[in-house]
């Protein structure tokens, strides 16, 4: 087998049980209050982190380059309570603009 | 979790939930379309071969995940690197699913089917306040899947001919993305904190830790959930700006 189809496999395994155990093993448990307070704050922390990650690291390295500027635009799209779409757009046509200059 | 009565709750004319999941996940289809024909480029590039891209875009169904696999190997790397530099990536995928995992139902198997339609946006999308919405969930999962596929066999058959994603600035839609859905929830300090924490840990472990650690890592922030109302345990990392004092007095996050 070539090592493609073995990292297919095996990656494609390994993600359909990581997404799965929790469901299947635990969706008929009640969380304890102080468990589900923490996990309640597990979406602005995890957000957080594909924000910057996404926007700063390539590979393992921190860069701000036209991704930055796009979310910088972005943020202020944000903050004029803008509709999700035009949020993207913005950010989009930014860092598009930016590379096309550039 | 803060009490709010969310802006963003269903309107009178949103019919059905599935439905509402799918609109909401349309401003991504595109980015989401070039981003899955991009990997299939760049999977025949490194020699995955046609079959075997789109087996892995149906079963794996995780954009950094894939285009990991797709640049170690192009690299020359050996399957077992291409691996684990996936499952890291991945990883993030354990506790996304246990937060959410109260949404899926039925059986053993049609809670793992369902829960293969967890993705980084439909988790995003779904979730108001802590809590997930089964069919924002589902509705956007499926969608995300559809398109991610479809991008994936474009590209497989397109090959070279397609324009990068980059040069139309899609790559900056997704952070856009992801803050867009952070800014509601920051309603509470404790979630500011947690946003703070996460993204700052994210950062700082980048240079240090192999792509996927940062994320995972971050998801260590919550636990600022643990910290009592009135104050911070001392020798708790404390996120600069966030005072311990004046916890009494909720006022609205600023972002």
């Amino acid at each position: 087998m070539s090592a493609a189809w073995i990292a297919v496999i095996v990656v494609g395994a390994a993600t359909i049980a990581l997404k799965a155990a929790g469901p299947v093993f635990a969706a008929e448990r009640e969380l304890p209050v102080g468990a589900s307070r923490v996990v309640g704050l597990l979406a602005p922390a995890l957000l957080a982190a594909l924000v910057a990650t996404q926007a700063f690291a390539t590979d393992e390295s921190l860069v701000i380059d036209e991704r930055g500027a796009g979310l910088l635009a972005g943020a202020v799209a944000v903050l004029l309570r803008a509709p999700l779409l035009v949020v993207i757009l913005v950010a989009a046509a930014t860092a598009a603009g930016l590379r096309a200059i550039s | 979790m803060a009490e709010s009565k969310n802006s963003r709750a269903p309107g009178a004319r949103s019919p059905s939930g599935y439905r509402r999941g799918v609109r909401a996940v349309l401003p991504l289809i595109p980015a989401v379309l070039a981003f899955g024909a991009s990997f299939g480029v760049l999977a025949q590039a490194a020699g995955m071969g046609a079959v075997a891209s789109l087996v892995m875009s149906a079963t794996t169904f995780a954009g950094s995940a894939q285009f990991a696999v797709v640049s170690v190997l192009g690299a020359g790397g050996t399957a077992v690197a291409a691996i684990v530099a996936a499952v890291l990536l991945n990883a993030r995928y354990g506790p996304m699913a246990l937060a959410a995992a109260g949404v899926f139902r039925g059986g053993p198997l049609r809670r793992l089917l369902e829960a293969q339609l967890l993705v980084d946006e439909s988790w995003a999308l779904s979730n108001r306040d802590g809590r997930f919405d089964r069919k924002v969930m589902l509705g956007a999962g499926a969608f995300l899947y559809l398109g991610w596929n479809a991008g994936t066999a474009i590209g497989v058959v397109a090959g070279d001919s397609l324009a990068d994603p980059a040069t139309l600035g899609l790559d900056a839609a997704f952070p856009a993305l992801f803050l867009a859905l952070l800014a509601p929830l920051l309603s509470s300090r404790t979630a500011v904190a947690a946003a703070l924490l996460g993204g700052g840990i994210a950062l700082a472990l980048t240079p240090i830790t192999p792509a996927g650690v940062p994320v995972i890592a971050a998801t260590a922030a919550c636990l600022v959930g643990l910290t009592r109302p009135r104050s911070v345990p001392t020798g708790d990392k404390r996120p600069a700006g966030q005072s311990p004092r004046g916890r009494s007095r909720p006022q609205e996050a600023q972002l």
